[in-house]
């Protein structure tokens, strides 16, 4: 980034001439440099799906979840630093089981996103609290016209709706290939396999640790319900990813195993 | 000695003695209510309105202490309108139920309140939820409450049928609350009706026709 900024970014509660708050945009690096986060928003329900970086090989594969149930029939992937990520999760599971408590119906999923929203909107006004450096997709299929929605909320706390969204080192790229797609038509299963395939393909072996891949969906097949996708989706979605990987490689690469733990799903 | 000299019948506190009634039908609900609102023996008012508006497309059947009921109505109803700008469509019933049983419940020592909320979603289409004093929320194809509805417990039970349609449904509550004001001492005056659809709200008074006779028969 060009330009630094030099005495206005010590605070969230400062402004720099241009109007900008340095420390907000530094959050958000914080989520550029974490794994590719993708979300889908297709006909029939959202698909979530994240490239998890592994860092340490002795790492219990599975143990390290970036995708989070949030209510019975929405989930949030958190893209940037994780430990900020789980303190939205927790918040967003309280709004919407007091939502629920307090007017008897599922929290909707305009509500839950503002919500989450405006307490992430809050750390960015005090200069003795940091904002949160995640970038979350918020995943809901309610009853309501919308039907399913996917929301992305920044560390700005600004919040939108999307038809499809990454966040992380490849969004640049990732957001290209969403735009490829067609929304009219995308079910949630094709939607869970294109996701594996950009995460597969933007992957980078050589500068990167290997990854997990993590995938979740809210639709028609689960009931509206918030689940990891089945095994068998999970197992194709994985094959089909590498196999795209393949394709796209211009050069002979390795096709061994060690750049992806996803063996023992 | 003044203590003394103080009238029996100014002793209750304003009470809704009461009978309301609310069923559904095809097509939406039907909720009526006697008019008479009595403290002890006095009636402090003949024409009350008992049939409350939460929102648009939901009503509430009050009884028990006028004060209690009231005073939820209107906390309800603002919050349901603040729920209806968040969610940008009109507040399900099955919302407004939860809302009053949250007031209720916690509070069932200091209140003495039974309502029944009913009113039309899109959702659920036209429902219809009962809240006793203790705060129980159970929804219902159709219900009744207050003083006046132990006495028609038998009819209405009898006599209620499934899919009725909004002619049957408002005579149902017609005949049914008549039958109530006839034995109940705290019911009484005449009866307002309010239909509730997905084309809106329809709201009339009825005469009480409390001629023996006509009492007997079926629906």
């Amino acid at each position: 980034m060009a330009s630094v900024g030099v005495g206005y970014d010590l605070g969230a509660s400062t402004y720099s001439p241009a109007g900008r708050v340095f420390q907000v945009e530094y959050a958000g690096k914080a989520v550029d440099n974490s794994g590719t986060v993708i979300g889908i928003r297709c006909q029939d329900g959202v698909v979530l799906g994240v490239e998890k970086l592994i860092r340490n090989k002795m790492l219990v594969t599975n143990s390290y979840r970036r995708i989070f149930t949030t209510s019975m029939s929405s989930g949030l992937a958190i893209g940037g630093l994780l430990p900020d990520g789980r303190q939205l999760v927790n918040r967003a599971r309280d709004e919407a089981s007091s939502y629920k408590t307090n007017f008897g119906i599922a929290i909707p999923g305009k509500v839950l996103s503002q919500r989450i929203a405006m307490y992430v909107h809050a750390y960015t006004e005090y200069w003795h609290l940091r904002p949160f450096g995640v970038s979350s997709l918020l995943g809901v299929y309610d009853d309501s016209d919308l039907g399913a929605q996917l929301y992305m909320i920044e560390p700005s706390g600004e919040c939108l709706r999307y038809f499809g969204i990454a966040v992380g080192k490849g969004s640049q790229q990732a957001r290209v290939q969403l735009e490829k797609l067609n929304f009219d038509t995308i079910t949630a299963k094709e939607g869970a396999i294109k996701i594996a395939e950009i995460i597969y393909q933007l992957h980078d072996e050589v500068k990167d640790k290997p990854f997990e891949l993590e995938l979740s969906w809210i639709c028609d097949a689960s009931n509206k319900k918030h689940q990891f996708v089945p095994k068998e989706l999970l197992d194709e979605a994985i094959a089909a990813g590498k196999k795209a990987a393949e394709d796209d490689d211009s050069e002979d690469e390795d096709d061994d195993d060690d750049a992806n733990m996803n063996d023992n799903q | 000695m003044a203590a003394q000299l103080k009238p029996n019948m100014f002793k209750g506190k304003v009470s809704l003695g009461t009978s309301i009634i609310s069923t559904t039908f095809d097509g939406g609900v039907v909720m009526a209510a006697d008019t008479r609102t009595s403290a002890g023996v006095y009636i402090v008012d003949r024409h009350t309105d008992k049939v409350k508006k939460l929102t648009d497309n939901i009503y509430v059947c009050e009884s028990g202490s006028a004060a209690d009921t009231e005073a939820i109505a209107d906390y309800v109803s603002y919050y349901l309108e603040h729920q209806a700008m968040e969610i940008d469509e009109a507040p399900r019933v099955a919302t407004a139920a939860k809302l009053v049983s949250g007031f209720i419940y916690p509070n069932k020592d200091y209140l003495m309140a039974s309502m029944l909320v009913a009113g039309y979603d899109k959702y659920e289409k036209g429902s219809i939820y009962a809240l006793s004093l203790g705060g129980t929320m159970v929804k219902q194809k159709w219900a009744i409450s207050g003083s006046g509805s132990t006495y028609i417990y038998g009819y209405c039970d009898s006599v209620w049928k499934e899919n009725m349609n909004k002619d049957e449904a408002v005579q149902f509550c017609l005949n049914a609350l008549t039958r109530a004001t006839f034995r109940d001492g705290y019911s009484g005056g005449f009866i307002r009706v309010c239909v509730i659809t997905k084309d809106g709200v329809y709201r009339k008074s009825h005469k009480v026709d409390i001629e023996y006779d006509n009492l007997k028969g079926d629906l």
